[in-house]
């Protein structure tokens, strides 16, 4: 049976059998569809059936509600009695058949509240995903996945008919009324809410104090701060004994003035130590675990297992360091607080009591770096930090990292010398443009040998200020550790030499062929290269020209090949070196037998003389006695 | 020879007659060297010593000696400042001895041929070759020691070794004093050789000076501990008979020995004089073990 709504054709077929087992099996036709009462068949289409006429109290809610009124105001989406409840099939609440039974509500307001629908879409809902989020949440797992018709669904928060916007006084999630409505299942929350409500004044203060939804945010009810149900103070009804000892010894007192003052002040014991269960009469028995700080610093918690740290912890190692080592305990502070562990300057300290020599992890340690923390201190970033103060200077970890330390063999380590330059650079950025583009990249000299990085000739942490004479001086050996030859031939010159009595103002290595912007001397750009080799003498010899930059600043008298001019220079000078100091050296070898008689003879001449002299001088005083 | 020397108190009188003076008097004594050629070896020796000392700072730079002797001179710079007033001071007194040349060809000489060949020529003669050949015999006991003149053929060698030195060393130290201007006309190479010359002819200077020089004119073994001649320009005339006697005769025969002589100086100036040439000696043979140091245990 059919009919015609426009151009629809729709059917108006009642099943009798469906009808006769509604809730409103004992009403008759007429009952509902009044406008038809003594109206012949075929009668004309009946009017829209007003179910306030029983159900007045549902009736006057929803025209008060949101769904009634926008119904009044002609909205084609609001909802009608029948969009929820149907027509001739009503069955109870209570029967799993019913839309609006507890199991159903969320599909049935989700027909229109979920992502995409027309109302989702058009309407201005605040909330978003409110459906996926509240099958998620603990009631709607409660509802969807463990079958327990007493968990909230829609209707328990939002009211069945009294839809109303949080905004409205009148609303059960009005913010004045949210602790009414949870209560209502919740009755006794405050005595677990302590921290945060206290008592009574939550209901009557709600205005002030923290709403429920504050923390337990509407749908998604299971991302609380606080996930269990409990409290600190009943921690601290056992910890706050400053004697209370584990089994095995040690204090296990936890002061709350420490905890107020940490990084974690609004996080609950419980957070933390997640094992604990509120129903035990001591919450702390089921805890199996130590604290895992990754479920909620779950980034830093990744890049730690990566790290050596993590791989000695994996490895069940005594002296791998834990989250707790660097970090503390309950007294922990962030990074940006100075009396952080982790505060830039204290780096040091923290990393140095296992790296400092004779410590732990220096002992285990086999590379060449040693003494780390206080050639670190002596070194240009140590001074800038710790007699500076300046906290944007590297530390260890702004080179090691903070969580994902790795030995400098790994390649995959910040300080594996392929990522040196870009770990260095992420300060020294300029010095890391010139550097890359130098002959001592990677990306400019193809080689199968090793690369200069930054740290190999600034070293790792005896990094100098690069202005010192020390370091002007030391940076050539560093040059000529791998280029031995040149360097040789270097200190063989004016230049070498005055270098190597200890001064810097002469030409260095650096001070020709540059710093970090070395270049082939085939490159134009190089200062080196014809075009600027002359300017870059004349940077010391003010008006040098093309003539005078031909001086060889790595000369050598040892390379007849390479040289000839100056080893045949060398080797006349020293013939003619050699043949005098020979031919002076055997005459007078053979004058010194002959200068040894003389001389004998002399003294002995000088003998006769003096005695022949005082025989005289006796004559002469007893002559002019007489 | 040395038998016809037994008149140690000896002074002559006017016409080379002898007799001993007054006692009360000290005997007179030959001057050979006049005041300016006193002067000038005393700026030879001054001069000489501060070039060889801040230069071989440098030449020896990878010894510690080099290091902390260029650092008590106040620094390379200042090393090489000193370096360059020494050689200023040098090539005065080159300049000074070349007018004196000058002046006594036109005093004493009435040509340059006559001042280059004539008697008491400091360039080698015949004479010379006769003298070292019998030095030669005399060395090896097959002959007595030659009659020498003023000038032996051993310091005449010295006095051109002199020459030879401050023309090459002068000029190639010049070249590294005003690099930019040499290499207007030579290559910057030129650079590289002159420091090779420089350095090693310094080095040959050095060396020649500070042992062969010594032995033979300061510290030959009947003249130990010191001969002092240079610097006071006096030697006893006994030690002229010995040392000099064709000298010594030629002025007796030509009756001009008196010309020559002269009262002593007084002690103090002696003594002052003997201080200088022991501070002098003691700092070349110092440099001397400081380059066999630097030569032949340090050398790289």
């Amino acid at each position: 049976m059919t009919t015609k709504h426009g151009n629809q054709t729709v059917s108006i077929f009642v099943d009798g059998k469906r009808f006769a087992n509604s809730v409103h099996a004992a009403v008759s036709c007429t009952g509902c569809h009044a406008d038809l009462e003594g109206k012949d068949i075929p009668h004309p289409p009946p009017g829209k059936v007003v179910c306030g006429t029983c159900h007045s109290q549902e009736q006057t809610q929803h025209e008060h509600s949101l769904h009634g009124r926008a119904l009044a105001r002609g909205d084609p989406l609001a909802p009608r009695c029948v969009s929820c409840h149907g027509n001739h099939d009503i069955v109870p609440v209570k029967d799993a058949r019913s839309p609006v039974s507890p199991l159903k509500v969320p599909f049935l307001c989700g027909k229109c509240h979920q992502e995409g629908t027309p109302v989702q879409l058009t309407r201005n809902i605040p909330q978003h995903d409110i459906i996926t989020n509240y099958s998620e949440s603990i009631h709607g797992e409660g509802l969807l996945k463990k079958g327990l018709t007493v968990a909230p669904n829609c209707a328990t928060c939002h009211t069945a008919h009294n839809i109303l916007p949080h905004t409205d006084p009148k609303s059960s999630i009005a913010r004045k009324n949210i602790a009414a409505t949870c209560t209502r299942c919740h009755s006794q929350i405050e005595v677990v809410h302590r921290k945060i409500i206290r008592g009574e004044l939550w209901e009557k203060e709600a205005n002030v104090l923290p709403a429920c939804v504050d923390c337990h945010q509407p749908h998604k009810i299971r991302k609380v701060y606080y996930a269990q149900g409990m409290a600190d103070a009943d921690c601290l009804r056992c910890h706050s004994d400053e004697k209370l000892k584990s089994f095995d010894g040690r204090l296990m007192a936890v002061h709350a003035t420490e905890l107020a003052g940490s990084r974690h002040a609004k996080i609950a014991c419980s957070q933390c130590h997640s094992q604990v269960n509120a129903s035990h009469l001591r919450p702390c028995e089921t805890i199996s675990k130590k604290v895992d700080c990754t479920s909620c610093h779950a980034d830093q918690g990744q890049q730690y297992q990566h790290s050596v740290h993590g791989q000695l912890f994996a490895r069940s190692d005594r002296n791998a360091p834990t989250c707790s080592d660097c970090h503390g305990t309950h007294h922990v502070l962030g990074k940006a607080d100075p009396k952080s562990a982790s505060f830039p300057t204290n780096v040091p300290t923290l990393c140095g009591g296992c790296h400092r020599e004779g410590e732990k992890a220096a002992v285990r340690y086999k590379g060449p770096q040693h003494d780390i923390i206080s050639h670190y201190s002596e070194s240009i970033h140590g001074k800038g930090l710790l007699k500076s103060g300046l906290t944007v200077t590297a530390t260890c970890t702004s080179c090691h990292t903070a969580h994902r330390e790795l030995p400098a063999s790994d390649p995959e380590s910040t300080v594996n010398a392929r990522n040196v330059p870009s770990t260095c650079g992420v300060c020294h950025h300029g010095i890391e443009e010139q550097f890359v583009q130098s002959v001592h990249s990677a990306q400019v000299t193809n080689t199968g040998n090793a690369l200069p990085v930054c740290s190999d000739c600034h070293t790792a942490h005896t990094i100098e200020r690069a202005d010192q004479d020390r370091f002007k001086l030391e940076i050539m050996n560093r040059c000529g550790h791998c280029h031995a030859a040149i360097a040789e031939t270097y200190f063989d010159t004016y230049h070498g030499k005055v270098s190597r009595l200890g001064y810097t103002n002469t030409a260095k290595c650096f001070d020709c062929h540059g710093a970090h912007d070395i270049r082939k001397v085939t490159d134009p750009q190089s200062h080196l290269s014809r075009a600027n080799v002359v300017a870059t003498c004349g940077r010391c010899h003010s008006g040098a020209t093309r003539r005078f930059a031909g001086y060889l600043t790595h000369a050598t008298h040892h390379d007849p090949r390479k040289y000839p001019f100056l080893f045949w220079t060398f080797w006349g000078m020293t013939t003619l070196l050699v043949g005098t100091f020979f031919f002076g050296g055997v005459h007078t070898l053979l004058w010194l037998p002959r200068a040894l008689e003389l001389r004998r003879e002399l003294r002995a001449q000088e003998a006769a003389e003096r005695a022949g002299r005082s025989e005289d001088e006796r004559e002469d005083s007893s002559g002019d006695k007489h | 020879m040395p038998s016809s020397l037994n008149e140690p108190g000896i002074a002559a009188r006017p016409g080379g007659e002898y007799s001993r003076p007054p006692s009360s008097r000290p005997p007179l004594e030959y001057v050979r060297f006049r005041p300016l050629h006193r002067a000038l070896h005393a700026c030879m020796i001054v001069s000489f010593i501060t070039l060889a000392l801040t230069g071989l700072s440098l030449k020896f730079s990878y010894t510690g000696w080099a290091s902390r002797l260029s650092h008590l001179l106040g620094g390379f710079q200042t090393a090489g400042f000193i370096h360059r007033t020494a050689a200023i001071l040098m090539f005065s007194a080159f300049a000074v001895h070349l007018w004196d040349l000058l002046r006594i060809k036109r005093l004493e000489h009435r040509s340059i041929r006559d001042m280059l060949f004539g008697p008491d020529t400091l360039m080698l003669n015949r004479q010379d070759f006769r003298e070292f050949i019998g030095t030669m015999k005399w060395f090896v006991g097959a002959g007595p020691r030659p009659s020498y003149g003023r000038w032996t053929y051993w310091e005449k060698f010295d006095y051109f070794a002199v020459f030879w030195g401050i023309t090459v060393i002068g000029a190639t130290g010049l070249a590294l004093w005003f690099p930019i201007l040499f290499t207007r006309l030579l290559p910057g190479s030129f650079i590289n050789v002159a420091t090779i010359i420089h350095s090693d002819e310094a080095l040959l200077a050095t060396g020649f000076i500070f042992t062969i020089h010594f032995f033979n004119t300061h510290l030959r073994p009947e003249k130990f501990p010191m001969d002092t001649t240079v610097f006071t320009g006096h030697m006893p005339l006994a030690e002229l008979k010995r040392d000099k006697p064709r000298e010594y005769h030629e002025l007796v025969e030509k009756g001009e020995l008196h010309k020559h002589l002269a009262e002593p100086h007084p002690a103090i100036v002696v003594k002052t004089v003997r201080v200088f040439a022991w501070i002098a000696l003691a700092m070349g043979f110092s440099i001397v073990v400081w380059i066999i140091y630097a030569m032949v245990f340090a050398y790289r």
